[in-house]
């Protein structure tokens, strides 16, 4: 609410203008303000010493190793559902990584531009093992956590309406607190991306065995990052590094072999690494950019093994269009 | 006009206008940045479909299909409740505590002076969680719910009652477990219990201190002279204390009232579908936060003015007559 109050002010006293670009006001500060989730493990979350880890906070650090050759210039803002996009909007973070679901209403009336996608998921419902559902039509009358100002509310609605059925929502804002709603039994039934299922089952559950995730996903969720609508060359820059950690991933480079990559005879990984051509300087970056990006962060699947893979997460549908996936990189030349 | 007035008159308009110009710079430069950045901007949206449930409603339906502007009322009605049964409710248990303290008994005495100080030194938002946690975890599940009375149930949903179908003839409508949940009867949710728990006990600390301040504000010789024709305490009490210290007390009560409306707002933390709750989706959905701020901003004012001018005509009635405040 605070926050929602400071950026309203924000847009109030923001120079009419925007002298600088954003790459240019980054450049000159230092550092990339990266908003990111206040916790989801997986996606963004600090560890026990402090240090963000996920795959949204690898994107925030491909970002600054692009731009600085340092992944480690990063600061972090942690944003609940509903000060996300306002936080962007007024210049309070220059990029947001926070498991946001990519949609026309988005894209067109919130003053963002969409870069591209990072995880593909949907929204699923879990429902303690006990009550003994297979299904998310046997879901009427249920009491239903969710959080206020995202998608999987519409989507909750549209789907109940859509199979005459009804629920009573109970709506809490910070995912600490709707998640304890859910765990302590003042619902039956806790919606999310099932991504977010996965994540808040194996780090938050007193016993992951007691739930289960419903076969049922009723909606499209194409998570990415965001930046501000009118800035091309920073929405080239970040959707540039998010597409070389995934043309990394293809041409087999990881953090470990991208140091022999540089003597590699091969024209494109000459190219990907800046050995030779200048794809840095058409994005006004260091020629080196997607080499340190590799070198300091790793590649898509490195990132998804490390972040993701430990929790439970199959590929899927977030495999390399080569084996069976969609993730799928513009070739970088 | 002498040179002293006339001037008095030129520095009033010139700072009229400087407040207008500045006024005027931060509503224009917010419109260019709105424009410059593609943001919607405008009242618009009030009439679109809202596209989210609404967990409790007060007198009015609700449902997913309805506008904007429907669910936004939603809200403010389930704020106006929490309000109303708030204020009553704290008015009593803020005055007997209050009285209590100044009880000769002094085990009484203690126990009122122990909870205004723990209860006042205790954020509200953490009494909040507190209320919360103690409904939704300690009670049972729907289907082992507690049933004190027949067709009354207790259970982390909250309160089912049954409720009355028609008057006449009179007849009940019982709720009953089915599915999930209970159909049928009325129900009070954890999160309208626990926001109306946490607001009425912290606001009774303060209203107890008040009373106290009231009585004790009672000029000693009206007591001396109460006892000197024979009243006893609680006659006294009754028909010359309270009659006097009541109307002391009418402005900052106003001022509690009012703190209580506005913490009222506080409900989002639990999951209480209140007006900034509700505001705070539709900003979301909507991406208007400007807007949306308006609206809380508004509404607060309006519902804070109305109390403080029902209260101070209340005040102008009750005040003894000659005596200046």
């Amino acid at each position: 609410m605070k926050t929602i109050a400071g950026v309203v002010a924000g847009l109030a006293f923001a120079g009419a203008v925007q002298a600088q670009s954003t790459l240019d006001a980054v450049k000159a500060k230092g550092f990339v303000q990266c908003g990111v989730n206040t916790g989801l493990a997986g996606f963004s979350q600090p560890d026990s010493k402090g240090v963000w880890k996920g795959i949204d906070v690898d994107l925030c650090r491909a970002v600054a190793a692009a731009v600085f050759g340092d992944a480690s210039k990063v600061r972090y803002t942690p944003l609940t559902a509903q000060q996300r996009f306002t936080a962007l909007q007024s210049g309070e973070v220059d990029l947001l990584a926070r498991n946001t679901t990519w949609t026309i209403t988005r894209d067109t009336s919130l003053g963002l531009n969409f870069v591209g996608v990072n995880f593909y998921d949907g929204q699923g419902f879990m429902v303690p093992r006990k009550l003994n559902v297979k299904s998310a039509k046997q879901l009427n009358g249920a009491t239903i956590c969710v959080q206020p100002g995202t998608t999987t509310e519409l989507n909750l609605a549209d789907y109940f309406r859509a199979n005459r059925m009804t629920f009573k929502p109970v709506v809490i804002e910070k995912l600490e607190e709707v998640t304890n709603a859910y765990f302590s039994g003042r619902c039956d039934v806790f919606t999310t991306d099932v991504s977010g299922l996965v994540s808040v089952r194996g780090s938050r559950a007193p016993k992951p065995d007691e739930h289960v995730i419903l076969p049922e996903v009723i909606s499209k969720e194409p998570l990415g990052p965001a930046v501000r609508h009118g800035d091309d060359r920073w929405f080239d820059v970040v959707k540039w590094s998010l597409y070389a950690m995934l043309e990394a991933e293809e041409m087999g480079l990881t953090s470990k072999t991208i140091d022999q990559a540089l003597a590699s005879k091969d024209p494109a990984v000459q190219r990907f690494v800046g050995a030779s051509g200048d794809i840095g300087k058409m994005l006004a970056l260091d020629n080196r950019w997607a080499f340190n990006i590799v070198k300091q962060v790793g590649n898509y699947g490195e990132s998804f093994e490390a972040n993701l893979t430990p929790l439970g997460f199959e590929r899927g549908i977030n495999a390399l269009w080569t084996k069976g996936g969609l993730m799928y990189a513009p070739p970088i030349r | 006009m002498n040179p002293r007035r006339l001037r008095a008159a030129l520095y009033q308009a010139g700072l009229a206008a400087a407040v207008a110009l500045v006024a005027w710079y931060f509503i224009s430069n917010t419109a260019t940045n709105l424009e410059s950045r593609r943001i919607a901007s405008g009242f618009a949206f009030l009439g679109r479909e809202a596209g989210f449930e609404i967990g409790e409603t007060t007198f009015i339906a609700y449902s997913a299909a309805d506008s904007y502007l429907r669910a936004l009322a939603v809200g403010l009605l389930n704020t106006f409740r929490v309000a109303a049964i708030g204020v009553v409710a704290a008015t009593l248990l803020g005055a007997l505590i209050g009285l209590a303290r100044l009880s000769p008994n002094w085990l009484l005495g203690k126990l009122a002076a122990g909870y205004v100080e723990v209860i006042r030194n205790v954020p509200l938002l953490v009494q909040l969680f507190f209320w919360y946690a103690v409904i939704a975890e300690n009670l049972p599940g729907p289907r082992d719910a507690l049933q004190p009375l027949p067709g009354v149930f207790l259970s982390n949903r909250g309160i089912v009652l049954p409720a009355v179908a028609s008057w006449l003839p009179f007849a009940l409508e019982m709720p009953r477990l089915e599915g999930f949940n209970f159909v049928g009867g009325s129900a009070l949710t954890p999160e309208f219990a626990a926001l109306v728990a946490g607001l009425v006990i912290y606001t009774a600390a303060f209203i107890a201190e008040i009373v106290r301040a009231g009585v004790l504000a009672v000029s000693r010789g009206q007591v001396d002279a109460a006892y000197a024709v024979g009243l006893t305490r609680r006659a006294a009490l009754r028909y010359v204390i309270l009659p006097q210290a009541l109307r002391l007390v009418v402005p900052p009560m106003t001022s509690q009232y009012l703190n209580l409306t506005k913490n009222s707002s506080l409900a989002v933390a639990i999951g209480y579908p209140d007006l900034v709750s509700i505001a705070n989706t539709t900003m979301n959905q909507t991406g208007q936060a400007i807007e949306g701020i308006a609206i809380i901003m508004a509404v607060y004012l309006t519902i804070s003015l109305s109390i403080s001018a029902f209260m101070n005509a209340y005040n102008r009635r009750v005040a003894l007559k000659g005596t200046r405040r």
